[in-house]
C-alpha cells in the first residue's frame, strides 16, 4: 500500500505511470496537457530532440498556466516544426536566427517586464550548434545579466540540420561529416570540446540541470523545478539523433539511458553554482555498450578494436562518475 | 524648449520623449554618448517603465530588440561602424521580420584600419536591409527624424534607422529645440502592433519559407518601402503642424532653381554645400543643391522631378563601392535613367578627412566646366598613393599597406585633421 514505486519495476525508466498516483504521473498523461509541440511535425522516426522538447514545453507550460512564448534558434527543431502553414507549434513562438535566440528571449522577457506581464514566462532553446557554438555569447551575456530566461539546449552532439558536422558538443572519436572516421586518429579529437552545464554554472545564475530522454519524468521534474525559479535558468537535454549517430530509431531512449548508466552523460542538478542533487547511475555499464550500436563509433570496433580510444572514452566515464559521485557515497 | 546641447544628449532626450519600453545598449564610439544619456534617464526615472538592457554586443542588441519588438514593446537602439556590421544578420533579420525597432546609426567608417571617424560606410553597408534609412543633416533634424521615425517605423511595421553623422553631429553642441512631451504625445500614438507574441493569441514568427512562397514575401518587403515614399512626406506635413518646424522628408532642395548645377549629398556636409551655393550663387553661378533626407526608400520620382532642369549633377558622398565608385551616384543614375545628363561622383571625406569649402569650391568648378574625372576622390593624395604602388612593385614583402603610408607621411595613426 505504503511502497515506493520504482519506475524499472518495468524494466525502463519509459512506462510506468499506471503504478504511480495521478500527481506523480508525466503531464504526457494527462488529458489536459497542452501539445505546445503538436503532431504532424517533419521530425525523423526516434527524433530525440522532438521527443524532449515537447515533454520540456509541456511541463514548462502546466507549471505556468499556459502562458509561455517560446524563442527558437535555428536548427532541426526550427526547420521539422515550421514548414509554414504547418507550423506545430500551439504557443506563441518566434524564430529569428541560429545564434541569437537567448537575446531574442532576453528582449522579449524586458518586453513583457515593461508591460507588467509577470505571469507570462519566456523560454528559449536550440540544439547543441545553436547553444554551445554560434549562440554562446549571447547564451553567457543572458547568463549573466540573469534575464528572466528558461534556456533548453537538446544536445545531440553535432550539427544534424545541416547534415551532421561536428559541434564543441561533439564526444571524441565520434565520425561527423567533419570530423571522418579515417586517418591515424579516426573521428573527433580527444581533448577538445567544451562542457556547457559547467560553463553555465560558472555564472553562478539560480538554476542548472542535465536531463536526458532516458528518463523523462525526471526531465519533467527538472522543467517544474526551473520554472519554480526566476532568473537564468539552463537545462541542457540529452537526446540522442538516429540520422546523425547512425542508430536505429527504436534505440533512442535505450540508447540514452546507456550514455546515463555509463557515466558518459552525468544526471545533476546545481543551484547557484554549486550542485544540489545527483542521479546516481542505477546499473553501470561499460562505454562500449552506449558506442557499439552507434555507427559514429564503429570504427573503434573494428578489427583490431580501437583499444586505445576506448579505454580513453572509459577514462572520461570514470572522471565523471568521480567526479560527481555517480555511483553513491563515494562508492564505486 | 530651446537649448544648447550635445547632439547626443539631445536625441538621447528625444528617445524618452517617444516613450521607449526597451531600449538595447552596447558601447561604440562615436554613439555611445546617446545610449549613456538614455541610461541616466532611465536611472533617474525619467524613461518611465522602460527596461534598459546592457547586452554584451550588437548582435545582442539587435537580437534582444528583435524579441522585444516581437513581443509588442516599443523597441530602440544605436549603434555605429563595425557595430552595425557586427549586427548585420539580425539587421537584415528585423527588417524581415517586419518589426518596428528604430535605430541610431552614429555613422562612422569601417575598418580595417580602423578608423573611429564619420563617413558613411556603415550605413550604405545595410542600405539593401530592408530598412527605411534617413540621414539627418543637423542635430535638430535628427530629434525630430527619431520622433518621425518612431511614428513610420509602427504605421507600417517596418524598422528605421536614423543616421546621424559621427562626431559632426553625435558630439557637437547646438542649439537644438528639444520638443514638449505633450507635442510628442500628440504626434506619436501608442505602438499598437500588427504582430505580437501574445498566449492569448498564440501565433509563429519566423517560420521557413520556401521558394513557392519567398519571392512574394520579399516584394511585399519592397512593397512596404514604396508605400513609405508616400507615407514619409505625409508624416513631415504633420510633423510641421504639431511641431511648427519643417523637418524630415524625402528630399529638400536648396536653390535649385535654374541651376545648371545641381549638388547631392547626405548627411551634414550639405551644410558646407549650401555655403559654397550661396558664395557661388553671390557670383552669378547657376548651382542648387538637393539633400537626400530618405536614402531608403530612394526617392526616384522626387529626384528625377527636382534634376528635371539641371545640365549636370555632383553627388558628393562619404563612401566608396570599392572596384565601383559611388553608391549614392549609382542610385542617383537610376533616377536619370533615360537622360543624358551628366551625374559627376566625388567621393569625400572618408574616414573623417575634412570635407573643406575650398576644395568644394574647386570641385564645383571642374565639374561646371564638365572637366572632372568620375569618381573623383576630394584631396586625394596621389604622390602617397603613388608611392606606395611603386614600394609594392618593387618588394614582394612590401608589407602592411596602412603602416607603411602612415610611416611615408610621418604621421601619427589616429591623428584628426
Amino acid at each position: 500500500m505504503t511502497q515506493r514505486v520504482k519506475f524499472y519495476q518495468t524494466g525502463t525508466f519509459t512506462v510506468g505511470n499506471r503504478l504511480l498516483d495521478a500527481d506523480s504521473r508525466t503531464v504526457q498523461a494527462t488529458l489536459d496537457r497542452s501539445n505546445s509541440l503538436t503532431s504532424g511535425h517533419r521530425a525523423c522516426q526516434g527524433c530525440g530532440e522532438a521527443l524532449g522538447a515537447r515533454y520540456a514545453m509541456d511541463t514548462a507550460m502546466r507549471a505556468a498556466g499556459n502562458k509561455v512564448v517560446a524563442v527558437n534558434a535555428t536548427g532541426c527543431l526550427e526547420v521539422f516544426s515550421t514548414p509554414y502553414p504547418e507550423s506545430s507549434w500551439q504557443i506563441p513562438w518566434v524564430h529569428s536566427l541560429f545564434g541569437n535566440a537567448p537575446a531574442v528571449a532576453t528582449g522579449v522577457a524586458a518586453a513583457l517586464r515593461a508591460k507588467g506581464r509577470t505571469d507570462v514566462r519566456v523560454l528559449a532553446q536550440g540544439g547543441d550548434g545553436g547553444t554551445v557554438d554560434i549562440g554562446f555569447g549571447c547564451l553567457s551575456g543572458m547568463f549573466e545579466r540573469n534575464d528572466d530566461v528558461l534556456y533548453l539546449c537538446y544536445d545531440n552532439e553535432a550539427y544534424m540540420n545541416t547534415g551532421v558536422q561536428r559541434s564543441g558538443s561533439t564526444p571524441a572519436t565520434a565520425r561527423t561529416a567533419t570530423t571522418p572516421a579515417v586517418g591515424a586518429h579516426p573521428g573527433n579529437t580527444f581533448g577538445q570540446g567544451k562542457n556547457m552545464p559547467l560553463i553555465a554554472m560558472a555564472h553562478d545564475i539560480p538554476y542548472v540541470a542535465t536531463a536526458s530522454v532516458a528518463d523523462l519524468h525526471d526531465l519533467e521534474a527538472k522543467v517544474t523545478r526551473a520554472m519554480e525559479i526566476s532568473g537564468a535558468r539552463y537545462l541542457h537535454v540529452h537526446v540522442p539523433c538516429p540520422l546523425g549517430w547512425g542508430s536505429n530509431p527504436c534505440d533512442t531512449v535505450k540508447l540514452a539511458r546507456l550514455a546515463v548508466e555509463s557515466g558518459l552523460f552525468p544526471l545533476f542538478q546545481a543551484e547557484h553554482g554549486a550542485v544540489t542533487d545527483v542521479t546516481p547511475i542505477r546499473r553501470k555499464v561499460p562505454v562500449e555498450a552506449y558506442l557499439r550500436p552507434q555507427r559514429r563509433f564503429a570504427h573503434l570496433f573494428r578489427k583490431p578494436p580501437d583499444t586505445e580510444s576506448l579505454a580513453a572514452i572509459q577514462a572520461i566515464a570514470d572522471r565523471n562518475i568521480r567526479k560527481f559521485d555517480l555511483l553513491g557515497a563515494g562508492g564505486g | 524648449m530651446l537649448k544648447q546641447v550635445e547632439g547626443s544628449q539631445a536625441v538621447a532626450e528625444a528617445i524618452a520623449l517617444c516613450r521607449p519600453e526597451v531600449i538595447c545598449a552596447y558601447p561604440i564610439t562615436p554613439q555611445t554618448h546617446i545610449v549613456e544619456g538614455l541610461s541616466k534617464l532611465a536611472r533617474t526615472g525619467e524613461l518611465g517603465n522602460c527596461q534598459y538592457i546592457n547586452v554584451e554586443s550588437e548582435f545582442a542588441a539587435m537580437s534582444a530588440c528583435i524579441g522585444a519588438s516581437a513581443a509588442g514593446a516599443r523597441t530602440y537602439t544605436a549603434t555605429s561602424s563595425q557595430g552595425l556590421l557586427f549586427m548585420a544578420e539580425a539587421v537584415y533579420n528585423a527588417a524581415g521580420l517586419g518589426l518596428p525597432i528604430v535605430m541610431t546609426v552614429g555613422n562612422r567608417a569601417i575598418g580595417a584600419p580602423i578608423n573611429i571617424w564619420n563617413d558613411h560606410s556603415d550605413s550604405m553597408a545595410m542600405a539593401d536591409a530592408g530598412w527605411i534609412q534617413l540621414h539627418a543633416e543637423s542635430n535638430q533634424e535628427a530629434v525630430d527624424l527619431h520622433i518621425q521615425a518612431f511614428r513610420l517605423a509602427e504605421q507600417l511595421s517596418v524598422p528605421v534607422m536614423v543616421c546621424e553623422d559621427g562626431f559632426i553631429l553625435t558630439h557637437a553642441y547646438e542649439r537644438v529645440d528639444v520638443p514638449d512631451p505633450d507635442q510628442v504625445d500628440r504626434y506619436l500614438p501608442a505602438f499598437e502592433p500588427v504582430q505580437m507574441l501574445d498566449p492569448e493569441e498564440p501565433i509563429t514568427m519566423g517560420a521557413m519559407v520556401g521558394p513557392e512562397a519567398f519571392m512574394e514575401v520579399r516584394y511585399l518587403a519592397h512593397h512596404k518601402q514604396l508605400q513609405a515614399i508616400d507615407v514619409i512626406p505625409e508624416l513631415s506635413a504633420e510633423f510641421e503642424t504639431v511641431f511648427g518646424r519643417e523637418s524630415g522628408g524625402l528630399i529638400k532642395p536648396y536653390r535649385t532653381e535654374g541651376a545648371e548645377t545641381v549638388v547631392i549629398a547626405l548627411g551634414s556636409v550639405i551644410g558646407s554645400i549650401k555655403d559654397v551655393v550661396d558664395e557661388l550663387r553671390d557670383d552669378d553661378v547657376a548651382i542648387g543643391a538637393i539633400k537626400v533626407v530618405s536614402f531608403r526608400p530612394f526617392p526616384l520620382a522626387q529626384l528625377r522631378d527636382a534634376l528635371a532642369d539641371a545640365e549636370r549633377v555632383v553627388v558628393v558622398e562619404k563612401d566608396l563601392a570599392l572596384g565601383l565608385g559611388g553608391i549614392v551616384a549609382s542610385n542617383v543614375r537610376m533616377a536619370l535613367r533615360g537622360l543624358r545628363t551628366p551625374v559627376y561622383t566625388v567621393i569625400a571625406g572618408l574616414g573623417g578627412r575634412p570635407i573643406t569649402k575650398q576644395s568644394l569650391h574647386r570641385v564645383f568648378a571642374q565639374a561646371g566646366a564638365d572637366e572632372i574625372d568620375d569618381p573623383h576622390f576630394l584631396d586625394l593624395d596621389l604622390a602617397v598613393v603613388d608611392r606606395e604602388l611603386a614600394r609594392a612593385r618593387e618588394k614582394r614583402r612590401s608589407g602592411p599597406i596602412a603602416e607603411n603610408i602612415l610611416r611615408d607621411m610621418g604621421l601619427v595613426g589616429g591623428k584628426l585633421g
